[in-house]
């Protein structure tokens, strides 16, 4: 019998990250434009960065409570209560993880049973199947349309929705689409939430990267607050990735059972990682408001340079991507994201990595220098050309 | 207008059109507002930051602190002028505290400085006394580090 045999059906069976396979091609060659950065350019700002160290010269090398430091989790809960209007306990309903991925991961198994069913809408981001299927749950992807600005709508749940539904797995603003819900569509998901008494977890990562209106926390909304399990971090927003710091707010029965979960796996979110999200939270408004005007500039100047290539492309409206069709090229996305690789040494990701309704579609990542994207918004011009 | 001074402040290399576009206005627009704020002196000068020393070509600069008397009606500003107009003077500040101008000069060579403050600058009427400092080693340069070492540690492709 080989090692190979001896894993787990389960994660014999679950299929690699489509992201990872395109790396390695990357990661071969030389000269590329990268447009397939999944996290902010900016360094992390000097003062958050400087404060870790201090945290360090006083000591601050320990475990913390499985729940995190309880002055970050008053931060949070604070800054929930100012700009969303709802309210959490920061002793009980409160949790600090190792970013948004280890919440994700400790909801599923805190809420899974095997066999349950999770609504995903789809293009999204790459853990959210897996997340659910590791779990013993089933995940039920739900396509959303470039023609319905990638929104999902109640009546495509409806046709998904069975008994064994338990809950509901959305992350807007959208990676990779840039899509976001309004207020009153997110109104009539909570609705239907209602009525077949679900659990939603939303992934608010990119919340405070919304470019159209502001951006409404789920859990805000009329009698969602219980049932809802919301997800941020500070990883986009403060430019914090490789920090690792995510949070989970809910009622106090899910938190207890995520953390459950977590004290016996992770023990703890890194105390460094804490100590700089504490210092963002306090004086990094300021910083992450210049970087989102930054984004946004880089935005606008992605929807022009491909309206001019004449792709057909989405106006995205959060995040930091631009997920244009590529199905007027009669390619697949990855052929089409390593033929651009290999002719004009561009990396894009193959849109079938977020779900199969991705295919047909490539995600661009703004996250980068204008005259970076400047100079790949020409290559991936001439590039489209061979094909007209 | 903040933004656009935003934009340029960043990356004075943008063009009319791209700014324009991540502004989200009419290119006329911009260009209209880019001369207004020209004209008013609100963007003073588009200047490029140069590491000379990289280049090999060696500069000493100074900083010298002054004590001088104001002088009736026109205070500090008189003496002032008749020193920022000399061109060796990159940088001039009136300043609280025990001196009142800080006078920041620039030259090819030590001696070169040592000469403009012992001829030119001491010698003027109202200055009392000047302390020099001289520079050893520039760090950071309007708002630029000069030799950062800080870089872009990203995969290429990530979730």
């Amino acid at each position: 019998m080989s090692w190979a045999e001896r894993i787990s059906p389960q994660v014999q069976t679950l299929p690699p990250s489509g992201i990872r396979r395109f790396f390695d091609i990357v990661a071969e060659m030389k000269g590329v434009v990268s447009l397939g950065v999944g996290e902010p350019d900016f360094v992390t700002p000097w003062h958050i960065r400087e404060s870790c160290v201090y945290g360090l010269q006083r000591g601050y090398t320990a475990y913390t409570s499985n729940f995190g430091l309880l002055e970050l989790r008053q931060e949070i809960t604070n800054l929930f209560t100012h700009k969303f209007g709802v309210s959490y306990d920061p002793r009980r309903e409160a949790l600090i993880t190792v970013g948004v991925s280890e919440a994700l991961d400790l909801a599923m198994r805190a809420i899974l049973s095997p066999g349950d069913e999770v609504l995903i809408p789809i293009p999204s981001y790459v853990s959210y199947t897996a997340c659910v299927s590791l779990a013993g749950g089933i995940p039920v992807t739900v396509p959303t349309l470039m023609e319905n600005e990638f929104r999902v709508t109640v009546s495509q749940l409806e046709a998904l929705v069975t008994p064994r539904t338990k809950a509901l797995l959305i992350g807007y603003p959208n990676n990779p689409t840039g899509a976001i819900m309004p207020r009153e569509e997110l109104e009539a998901i909570a609705a239907f939430a209602e009525k077949h008494d679900l659990i939603v977890i939303s992934d608010e990562i990119y919340g405070d990267l919304t470019y159209s209106g502001t951006h409404t926390c789920f859990s805000s909304l009329p009698g969602m607050r219980e049932r809802t399990i919301l997800l941020n971090g500070f990883s986009k927003a403060y430019a914090m990735t490789g920090w690792r710091i995510g949070y989970a707010l809910s009622n106090p029965d899910f938190i207890a059972a995520m953390n459950k979960i977590h004290q016996y796996t992770m023990l703890c979110a890194p105390v460094t990682g804490q100590i700089a999200a504490i210092e963002a939270l306090i004086n990094g408004q300021h910083s992450m408001e210049k970087m989102v005007r930054e984004y946004n500039g880089r935005r606008r100047l992605m929807v022009e340079g491909f309206r001019k290539i004449g792709l057909n492309c989405f106006e995205p409206k959060g995040a930091f991507y631009i997920f244009p069709s590529i199905k007027e090229t009669g390619m697949t996305s990855l052929a089409f994201a390593e033929e651009l690789l290999k002719q004009e040494k561009v990396a894009i990701v193959p849109g079938d990595a977020f779900g199969e309704s991705g295919e047909g579609f490539v995600r661009c990542s703004y996250a980068s220098s204008t005259a970076n994207l400047t100079e790949a918004l020409t290559r991936i011009g001439r590039f489209i050309q061979q094909f007209r | 207008m903040h933004e656009l001074l935003e934009l340029l402040e960043s990356d004075p290399s943008l063009t009319v059109e791209q700014m324009a576009t991540m502004l989200d206005k009419p290119k006329a627009e911009i260009a209209a507002e880019l001369k207004r704020l020209e004209s008013e002196k609100i963007i003073v000068k588009f200047q490029t930051v140069v590491d000379w020393e990289k280049v090999g070509i060696d500069r000493v600069s100074a900083i010298i602190e002054v004590k001088i008397t104001p002088q009736r009606e026109v205070g500090f500003d008189a003496i002032a002028e008749r020193i920022y107009r000399f061109p060796e003077v990159r940088n001039l500040y009136l300043m609280s505290g025990a001196f009142d101008l800080m006078v920041m000069v620039e030259g090819k060579n030590l001696k070169e400085v040592s000469r403009f403050v012992s001829t030119k600058l001491s010698t003027i009427d109202g200055v009392l006394s000047t302390t020099t400092h001289f520079m050893l080693k520039m760090y950071k340069e309007a708002g630029v580090i000069l030799d950062d070492k800080e870089e872009d540690h990203r995969l290429a492709v990530s979730p």
